[in-house]
């Protein structure tokens, strides 16, 4: 099954049989003091160096996230979304927990976007899915519910398949346009969490075989040296069936050992990307 | 064993979280005659204290907090009954939460350990909290301090909603709101009309204690 996300002239496709999709998860203010004041003020200028940064370090598609407290997060979104894309031909992620954020940021968008994202709460699904459907974008879905985040990866599975019943059934969306978050937890809170999430993939690549990302910054919270967390973790979890994960793009570690997985697991055909991506830092070595 | 020798091993058993330990000596000193309050304000409080310091320089990780905590949580089931017994009453009752839309519980776990280790009677209603459980919570447990926790800047507006609910059921006046969370921010605790913020776990603890002190200073003025 493969994912297809577009920006105005470029596209790129998430599947099993591609390489891992690096999506870039900087712009984002949560935990950036700093970034929150300017984006306050209207100041989008640290964007433009969060965008260069991304790209140079392989981000393959650009998550967007605006939600600064006290700022006006839906004319920020619009704001964000055009300058991403002045910027970068990049597919963009809209990530929001405010609709109207969502529905601002999708309609300033060119191309097909992805959207951050929907649970399987009745409410949540009635407000995003049909913005995704008018959009004719992709979305990522959350395996959790009002009740409860489920540990068991049984449960999430079952929550995984609600969701992609409802979009396609009741809102018409294609199936290949449906991410699972398979829901990563940090792996310093307990040490079994990880684990879960890695069956969770598991089970979703076998029964429901639809592509899947996931916060992998969550993992290694609360660690110390966390690029290493990250960089045995993606591995993992692409053998497991991940597709793709919003990541720490500017991480030559991270994005080093998501290259060297692709090659071992056989999405990097006669090494052409690994080789040429070490010849590109030779190059700059030398230069 | 002496009573410093013991104090001293419970306040390291506890800094390097060996539940075991913990309970063995706090089992051993009620048995050489010492009393809950000493083990408590003497070793486990200050080891708990020190677990937060490092934790805030950086030194000490999640993990290493997380079970410091439970091995005093041990501990502390041996001896809450004692001292509610001798009559030590707890410091005061805290019901915590992380807000509705919001699963993160890390951080709030932490503050929630700190808290008990300050001596707070702590509730925690978990993680997706929604404004009515708030307010059903503090019905029931008529608590001195109501703590909301958000990580994402998307959940923060709970907080409000949550204020807005408890005015709603008229008990804005009979406790105190403490805000927290990675994104907020002091500023952000104000728009909001919360009576406290903290930055992290320990700074949590202080400042409930002083935003109680002046509560029961205030409400004693009164009488």
């Amino acid at each position: 099954m493969e994912t297809v996300l577009r920006s105005a002239s470029r596209q790129v496709v998430i599947g099993p049989a591609q390489p891992f999709c690096v999506i870039g998860e900087r712009i984002n203010p949560t935990g950036r003091k700093l970034f929150q004041e300017q984006l306050r003020a209207g100041d989008l200028s640290r964007v433009e160096i969060d965008v260069a940064q991304q790209v140079a370090g392989g981000a393959m598609v650009l998550d967007v996230n605006m939600g600064a407290p006290l700022a006006d997060e839906v004319e920020l979104m619009v704001r964000a979304v055009k300058l991403v894309q002045s910027l970068t031909d990049l597919p963009l992620c809209i990530d929001s927990s405010v609709v109207e954020a969502l529905e601002a940021g999708l309609g300033a968008y060119e191309g097909k976007a992805l959207v951050n994202s929907v649970t399987a709460e009745d409410d949540r699904l009635g407000a995003i899915l049909p913005l995704v459907k008018r959009h004719q974008a992709a979305v990522i879905c959350l395996p959790n519910d009002e009740e409860e985040i489920p540990e068991e990866p049984e449960r999430r599975l079952e929550l995984a398949r609600k969701i992609v019943k409802v979009a396609t059934d009741e809102y018409g969306i294609a199936r290949e346009d449906i991410l699972i978050d398979p829901l990563a937890m940090p792996v310093g809170a307990d040490t079994s969490l990880v684990r879960r999430t890695l069956e969770t993939i598991g089970l979703i690549a076998r029964d429901l075989g639809v592509n899947m990302t996931l916060g992998a910054s969550n993992v290694s919270f609360g660690m110390p040296e966390r690029a290493a967390i990250g960089s045995a973790f993606l591995p993992m979890a692409m053998q497991a069936g991940l597709t793709s994960a919003i990541m720490d793009a500017r991480s030559p570690e991270l994005v080093r050992a998501v290259k060297a997985a692709d090659l071992l697991l056989d999405h990097d055909p006669w090494g052409a990307n690994w080789i040429a991506a070490h010849r590109a830092r030779e190059a700059g070595k030398a230069s | 064993m002496n009573r410093e020798e013991l104090l001293q091993q419970m306040y390291d058993s506890t800094l390097v979280g060996n539940g075991p330990e913990v309970l063995a000596l706090t089992n051993a000193g009620l048995s050489m005659g010492l009393s809950p309050e000493e083990m408590l304000f003497e070793a486990l409080i200050p080891s708990l204290e020190e677990v937060g310091a490092r934790f805030e320089r950086g030194d000490f990780f999640v993990p290493e907090m997380l079970i410091a905590g439970k091995a005093m949580s041990g501990a502390l089931e041996i001896l809450r009954p004692l001292l509610a017994e001798t009559g030590v009453e707890s410091v005061g009752t805290f019901v915590m939460g992380t807000v509705k839309g919001d699963v993160h519980d890390i951080g709030k776990n932490l503050v929630n350990i700190m808290l008990e280790g300050a001596g707070f009677h702590v509730i925690d209603l978990g993680v997706q909290v929604a404004p009515e459980r708030f307010v059903e919570a503090i019905e029931e447990h008529r608590p001195d301090i109501v703590g909301f926790s958000a990580f994402l800047t998307t959940t923060m507006p709970m907080f409000k909603a949550n204020m807005n609910a408890i005015e709603k059921a008229g008990l804005r006046d009979s406790v105190i709101v403490m805000v927290g969370g990675a994104p907020v921010t002091q500023e952000y605790a104000d728009v909001v009309g919360a009576d406290g913020y903290a930055a992290d776990a320990s700074a949590a603890v202080k400042r409930a204690k002083e935003l109680l002190a002046r509560r029961r200073a205030a409400a004693g003025s009164k009488v």
